[in-house]
């Protein structure tokens, strides 16, 4: 008995692990209800715990749990009945549509569920922890602490985005190609948010945090195998599998962290890197530019010193220029910035961060300061990169780039 | 679903407008009104008089407190409303987007609680 039990448990988990966003997805574009879908699917797993170890798994799990928790909400008849009663009305719905059902007809509805997630009505700062809620099952305290803010707020947000899907009528659908390119932005945006929040932790020491990056790497692939004629979604998966790449090569042994410059590339993964620039030639071939695609290019050109031994600085700065032309951000500034101090000078390099100096959203961004030191050093300002550095030192809360930044202040101060 | 579109304008710019404007806009709104009807999505639709003719209303203590303006102070104003049927709030939206106020105003789209949602 305890064995069957293990067995029910055991089949259960594996369920929900491998086909939960499958199943949420296809409920929820049934009831257009994500919260009502949630709970619904809650309820089968519920009562596949308590039923499967008596009756054994089922053949088509996934089927089982997908009949159980249609019904709970088509019928009332769960209401009326209690106990064993509806126990056994619910296996018999469950073993009748089984019979019917295969594996392959249920159909994938991911996509439309993102769609709803990242709906123009839904607020952009909810919409990838309501993707990763959703899509991959996450709870609200897991996504709270990979967003750095409280489980409570956390679980607020997303019970009204959840409602908001319902009360305003949100569609689960893929928009058509007029008005795909703003919707599939959103669903991009969420999907790299996702990865970017996992990027933020290089070592992986905090296990939640690298498992987002490999869930945005895993959300990319699914977007990119299901809308691949929209260049972007190869843009952006090639962008993510560039930065995983290199994972390995962002910490010494010691845990200090490695600019990218002195990054040991015999640590880069080659499998992943070969796959992205199969996947960026790809989308490039459709001619249609845009910013995932540039940004992955930026990263084809900085790993291409694995072989070459060398960085083409002057290509990178015209990708840099024309991400400027088409998505220009404080970010791509600074980056852009970077790159003409190496193709041209620190000097220049200087001046094109002067140029975008008066932003005041600058002020409290570390790669700003930490830009603004490393060239005033270089061009021996000394006096302004040690004023920089602290800015930079005072803003930076991975332990570890605090302290690579603590160090070349402290080589400033020797020179 | 049925989703109420709220118009809000500046109702003081509105009615400074030259005349040949004013009649611009009220031609705008004639289609418009036409098109929802055309479609099949409309369900009503009125203007409504300027806020100076407003009158709010408040129980307290058992005292009717009548005040002469608005409920809200604001510097836009609920000028009209369509009623509109749509698919979904995507319909709905493009429907807001098409009605004049859009250009000029703000256009909030609210969905209709239906009895049958609140009571079930």
């Amino acid at each position: 008995m305890d064995n069957r039990q293990e067995m029910a448990r055991a089949a259960a988990e594996a369920a929900a692990r491998q086909s939960y966003g499958k199943l949420v997805a296809y409920l929820a574009a049934r009831m257009r209800d994500v919260a009502g879908a949630e709970d619904a699917l809650a309820d089968a797993f519920a009562a596949a715990l308590e039923r499967w170890p008596k009756s054994g798994v089922p053949e088509k799990p996934e089927a089982w749990l997908l009949a159980v928790a249609r019904r709970r909400d088509v019928d009332a008849v769960r209401r009326r009945l209690t106990g064993e009663a509806a126990r056994d009305h619910l296996q018999l719905i469950a073993e009748e549509a089984e019979a019917r059902m295969t594996n392959e007809d249920l159909p994938d509805e991911r996509l439309r569920l993102m769609f709803a997630c990242a709906h123009p009505a839904i607020e952009p700062s909810v919409r990838a922890p309501l993707i990763l809620q959703t899509v991959l099952g996450f709870d609200a305290a897991t996504i709270a602490s990979a967003f750095l803010i409280s489980p409570a707020t956390m679980g607020q947000r997303l019970v009204r985005a959840k409602n908001r899907i319902r009360e305003a009528g949100i569609p689960f659908r893929v928009p058509e190609r007029a008005e795909l390119g703003e919707r599939l932005g959103a669903v991009l945006e969420a999907i790299y948010a996702t990865f970017a929040e996992g990027w933020s932790d290089p070592a992986g020491t905090e296990t939640r945090r690298r498992n987002l990056a490999s869930e945005g790497i895993w959300l990319g692939r699914l977007v990119a195998s299901l809308i691949p004629d929209e260049p972007e979604t190869l843009g952006l998966l090639a962008l993510m599998l560039f930065a995983e790449a290199r994972r390995a090569a962002r910490r010494n042994p010691e845990g200090d962290f490695v600019p990218l410059a002195e990054q040991d590339t015999a640590l880069w993964d080659d499998a992943l890197i070969d796959e992205a620039e199969a996947l960026l030639r790809h989308a490039a071939a459709r001619e249609i530019i845009g910013r995932y695609q540039l940004e992955a290019a930026v990263q084809s050109a900085h790993t291409a010193r694995r072989r070459s031994g060398s960085t083409d600085w002057a290509a990178i700065r015209q990708l840099y220029d024309a991400l400027m032309a088409i998505a220009g951000s404080p970010v791509v500034a600074i980056n852009r910035a970077v790159a003409i101090a190496e193709a041209e000078g620190a000097a220049e390099g200087l001046a094109a961060l002067d140029a975008i100096g008066d932003d005041k959203r600058l002020a409290e961004y570390q790669p700003y300061w930490a830009a603004r030191a490393e060239l005033s050093a270089r061009l021996g300002r000394t006096a302004e990169a040690a004023e920089a550095y602290d800015r930079a030192i005072g803003l930076e809360r991975d332990p570890a780039l605090r302290g690579f930044l603590q160090s070349e202040r402290a080589k400033l101060v020797r020179n | 679903m049925r989703y109420m579109l709220l118009i809000y304008n500046d109702e003081a710019a509105m009615a400074n407008a030259p005349r040949d404007k004013t009649e611009q806009v009220l031609a705008a709104y004639g289609a418009y009104t036409e098109a929802l009807k055309k479609s099949g999505a409309y369900l009503a639709g009125e203007r409504l008089r300027p806020t100076q003719a407003a009158t709010s209303i408040r129980l307290a203590d058992g005292k009717t407190n009548v005040l002469d303006g608005p409920y809200a102070d604001t510097k836009e104003q609920l000028a009209g409303f369509y009623m509109i049927e749509a698919t979904d709030i995507d319909t709905a939206m493009e429907w807001g987007a098409r009605c004049p106020a859009a250009s000029t105003g703000t256009v909030e789209v609210r969905p209709i609680w239906e009895m049958t949602d609140y009571l079930s």
